[in-house]
């Protein structure tokens, strides 16, 4: 497998410790920078959840974020986790008057506060722990499990964007792709085996993009 | 439907593991970074360190140990022990901690929970209790703190709910008159507790067989299962607890067969 050079962008708002491990066990060599150039140069970039909306917003506001959606438009492979899934978006009720990258129509929405499951037992958010992904995209398995960490959720415009969809009071949308574009709420650096499958395939042992 | 966890704990002192009974009589019981790399390769849903050591001075170690195992281990990793101010949950989370449990720094200063949960997440913030029975009293426990030897006369329930109003994100709920003895979780604690939050609630103290981990599960309606000595002692692996829960209807992450 020919990885490449993986770019982590590093918003300062968190560790990204645990990502960069999780692609350098991978055989990547991964950077964590916020320099455009660094990330210019990159054959893969990684956007890891970091911080609440407001300040990964803020942070994407000026020439990183421009940096990212530059990088986005050159077609090379993108990853977006967790909040870097959510920051693709256009606004999140977690910040209402927020914005984020735009690069696909939509909103993040958070769970419910009434939200139950089949049995009628009421359901705890944020949503924490393992849970399962129904999915027919090459690069995940359907009814893997995943490490889930959030209160909040993509809505994407285009329904077609959904490749991955979990059960929790309902299911919500868990991750999406579209051309050169992969992006799921969940942890795969903190999803164990499943987690390392899907960075290998990000990496390029299957064919998604 | 979301997983019921299993989560390994390792109680840590100057970069050791240790086991005792009630938190006295500790003999070594292996390296961290080993264990935890077992447990996570055997299905743990997640690992805890808490650490012992009595002095501040021998934190580097616990960094160390700390950036060691999230290093390797691709599970979530919950960090506890000594955390008394800002500095210590950000150096935690910085080695590559995903949570730091507060134990007797809340009920010092209640206010230090609100503000790292605000500062990093309620997610990344867990509150350790430590409950015991109030002699004579069927159901009500009070908080102890300095590793069990001081009762701070707090109703246990009433503490838990205030700790999830202050933002804590889970709360680790040991029973010290379980913890080391192999007698079962206290169920009645466990469920008092998880029917009075809304956030989730790990039990901790007294496991002892396959049995004692559904009836936290199912009975105690713990979120998560936390035991220390049964994977220790090697009486019974993550995926041997697992297959034991799966056959008896409890959802958990089935364990991995590489």
């Amino acid at each position: 497998m020919t990885t490449g050079r993986v770019a982590i962008v590093d918003l300062g708002l968190g560790n990204l410790h645990s990502v960069a491990k999780a692609f350098e066990r991978a055989g990547a060599k991964a950077e964590l920078s916020a320099d455009p150039d660094v990330l210019q140069r990159a054959d893969r970039l990684v956007m890891p959840g970091q911080g609440a909306f407001k300040e990964c917003a803020h942070a994407l506001a000026g020439e990183v974020g421009e940096a990212v959606r530059a990088w986005i438009d050159t077609g090379r492979p993108y990853l977006g986790i967790c909040l870097g899934m959510q920051a693709l978006f256009e606004e999140s009720e977690e910040a209402p008057g927020e914005k984020g990258l735009g690069i696909f129509p939509g909103s993040v929405k958070r769970f419910g506060t009434n939200l139950r499951d089949a049995e009628g037992r009421k359901l705890k958010v944020p949503h924490i722990g393992w849970n399962q992904i129904e999915s027919r995209h090459p690069v995940f398995e359907n009814e893997e499990w995943y490490y889930f960490v959030h209160s909040y959720y993509c809505v994407p415009d285009d329904e077609s964007l959904v490749v991955a969809t979990t059960d929790y009071g309902g299911p919500f949308c868990s991750a999406i792709a579209r051309d050169n574009v992969l992006a799921c709420q969940f942890h795969p650096e903190k999803s164990q085996h499943a987690g390392a499958r899907l960075i290998g395939h990000f990496l390029g042992d299957v064919a998604w993009n | 439907m979301l997983a019921k966890r299993i989560i390994p704990c390792l109680d840590v002192k100057e970069g050791r593991v240790v086991k005792g009974i009630n938190f006295v009589g500790l003999r070594d019981a292996g390296d961290p970074v080993e264990s935890a790399q077992r447990y996570s390769a055997g299905g743990a849903d997640e690992i805890t360190f808490l650490d012992i050591t009595a002095s501040h001075e021998n934190r580097r170690t616990l960094f160390d140990l700390v950036d060691r195992t999230a290093s390797t281990v691709a599970v979530p990793l919950t960090v506890g022990g000594g955390v008394r101010e800002r500095r210590d949950v950000s150096e935690l989370l910085h080695a590559g901690a995903d949570k730091v449990s507060i134990n007797s720094a809340a009920v010092s200063n209640p206010d230090f929970v609100k503000e790292m949960a605000e500062a990093y997440g309620s997610q990344a913030i867990v509150v350790a209790i430590d409950a015991k029975r109030v002699p004579g009293e069927a159901e009500k426990w009070t908080v102890y703190t300095h590793g069990g030897r001081r009762d701070t006369g707090l109703d246990a329930i009433a503490w838990a709910r205030q700790m999830a109003d202050y933002g804590a994100g889970e709360i680790l709920l040991t029973s010290m008159d379980r913890d080391g003895t192999q007698d079962g979780y206290d169920l009645l604690l466990t469920r008092a507790v998880v029917d009075a939050i809304s956030i989730p609630v790990v039990a901790s103290g007294g496991v002892g067989t396959l049995g004692h981990v559904h009836e936290g599960l199912a009975a105690g309606g713990a979120d998560a299962a936390l035991a220390a000595s049964i994977f220790h002692d090697g009486h019974y692996t993550v995926a041997e607890v697992k297959e034991y829960l799966l056959d008896h209807g409890v959802c958990v992450r089935p364990p991995e067969r590489d």
